[in-house]
């Protein structure tokens, strides 16, 4: 049972790394629906016999249904809509987004130990695999050019927020936790329009064609 | 025990060629061809052992040496390895940093070869081969310093033999990360499909196989045995770091390891099989990926 949380927290990151590193919007986006996967995974392994089960469980199945289903889904229409397929040319190269992402992965697993925390730590990879995580969507947000990996980042974001959120559940009520997931879905609907806007305009998804001003 | 002896340095001598010959004999069923005897490259050998070898003129001394130095800095290195469980027949503290090295000159002792005979198509692929191997060398070391941590020994006899069960019990994530980084520098070091492909002769694509091109008879026969050779080292460090069965009995846990090894190379041919060679500007990216999930495995270990 440890082992199998381990591993899990362990794929999260790897999956982190392997997002830093992949070109091809596909793979990419599988790779975040897995990882939400992962994550309502995770949410049922984190649970002790201390917690409300049915609460765990409709925090898992809500996850589940989201993240690992609903907005892959609606990434996929979007990419097949505005026919694109790779990144291409991130503002920062693939090799050194790699080694920042490492460098924040080893960092977070490092340092994680000395963060005072409110409540008892459930697992001692959960806060630095949390860490990392929102580092790498942070990272994928600011250093690629084109709309879709820039919302791909911003979900990543949120999957780190929402393993930090998992220290929590004994005091988060269901209605928060469904409302989160609810913002995330209004936000990548928001985005999804956005990103047809911006396609329609410039005939790319390229947000560098928005910093330019034109009359 | 003199018996025991002479069978282990039999295995390290006499199985890397079959070893290759189930690589391609793997792709050859996926591609639906029948593919050459599963004993070819001993054939081969044979052969390009009775023939003469050609000089150019304009090599030196140090085109001769090339093959010769290469076979045996990685024959040394294969004594320092434990096979089947065993004592490596070589085995001292920080004998792992020698085995690195040693792989590193056979590849510098080819890549001067290459060099000396002028020709600008074996400078690039030497150019290719050294830059290539430079980004996986860390990994490799990185993978060996975390297995060293994980059993708290420093040869590689002692990493491993008995102390890696209790280590996979101990740091089983850390020790599955590194595997998987190893698996990728094999892949790389030994010129296998992602990285390179060993059939073609295109030009663009070669690496390993442009360096070799102007040698011929005993020198070819020993360069590709070496080769072979390299590939047996790194399926064995790779077997005995994932699938340590706990064989007790020598001839148990020598076919145990044998059987390992024809695994290992029907893992890189089915690997070969369905993955297509990366763009050269592509390599660097997975070896730099290796390198950080063997940091990771080591960040894991060290927490």
């Amino acid at each position: 049972m440890g082992a199998w949380t381990d591993m899990a927290f362990i794929l999260v990151v790897v999956l982190d790394l392997f997002l830093l590193a992949s070109s091809r919007l596909g793979a990419a986006i599988r790779a975040v629906a897995l990882q939400g996967a992962l994550l309502s995974l995770l949410a049922l392994l984190l649970t002790s016999s201390g917690h409300d089960l049915g609460h765990m469980l409709a925090v898992a199945g809500g996850a589940f249904f989201i993240k690992a289903f609903l907005i892959p889904w609606l990434m996929f229409r979007a990419i097949r809509e505005m026919a694109i397929r790779r990144e291409m040319e991130p503002l920062v190269g693939y090799v050194p987004s790699l080694i920042l992402g490492g460098l924040g992965v080893v960092l977070s697993f490092a340092l994680s130990r000395g963060l005072p925390l409110p409540t008892n730590e459930m697992h001692p990879f959960l806060v630095p695999t949390a860490l990392a995580t929102v580092w790498t969507g942070l990272l994928l947000v600011v250093s690629r050019r084109k709309a879709v990996t820039q919302v791909l980042g911003f979900l990543v974001l949120e999957n780190g927020v929402f393993i930090f959120g998992l220290l929590l559940t004994d005091f988060m009520p269901v209605m928060v936790e469904a409302g989160v997931l609810l913002d995330l879905l209004a936000a990548v609907f928001v985005m999804g329009i956005v990103m047809f806007q911006i396609n329609r305009e410039f005939a790319s998804l390229d947000t560098d064609a928005l910093s330019s001003l034109k009359d | 025990m003199i018996l025991r002896a002479l069978l282990q340095i039999g295995v390290l001598l006499l199985l890397p060629p079959l070893l290759l010959g189930v690589v391609n004999r793997v792709k050859a069923i996926a591609a639906g061809r029948k593919g050459p005897p599963l004993l070819q490259l001993y054939f081969d050998l044979a052969k390009l052992l009775r023939k003469g070898a050609v000089y150019s003129r304009t090599t030196t001394w140090v085109f001769r040496a090339g093959p010769a130095v290469g076979l045996a800095a990685i024959a040394t290195a294969g004594t320092m390895l434990p096979v089947a469980g065993q004592p490596a027949i070589v085995s001292f503290s920080g004998d792992f940093v020698l085995f690195a090295y040693l792989l590193a000159l056979a590849r510098f002792a080819t890549a001067l070869a290459a060099l000396d005979t002028g020709s600008s198509f074996e400078g690039m692929g030497a150019a290719r081969e050294v830059s290539f191997a430079s980004m996986a060398e860390p990994t490799l070391f990185l993978v060996l310093v975390v297995m060293a941590r994980a059993t708290g020994s420093l040869s590689l006899s002692g990493m491993l033999g008995p102390a890696l069960a209790p280590a996979w019990r101990a740091a089983a994530p850390a020790l599955l990360l590194s595997a998987i980084a190893l698996f990728v520098v094999a892949l790389a070091e030994n010129s296998r499909i992602p990285v390179d492909d060993p059939n073609t002769h295109l030009e663009l694509t070669m690496i390993h196989e442009v360096m070799i091109l102007d040698h011929s008879g005993p020198d070819l026969a020993f360069i590709l045995y070496g080769a072979s050779l390299k590939f047996f080292l790194f399926g064995a460090l790779l077997v005995r770091l994932v699938a340590d069965v706990g064989a007790t009995g020598f001839w148990s846990a020598e076919g145990a390891f044998v059987l390992e090894l024809l695994a290992f190379s029907v893992l890189v041919g089915v690997v070969e099989s369905f993955m297509a060679r990366l763009r050269l500007t592509r390599v660097p990216q997975m070896l730099v990926g290796a390198s950080i999930l063997s940091v990771f495995a080591l960040v894991l270990l060290l927490r």
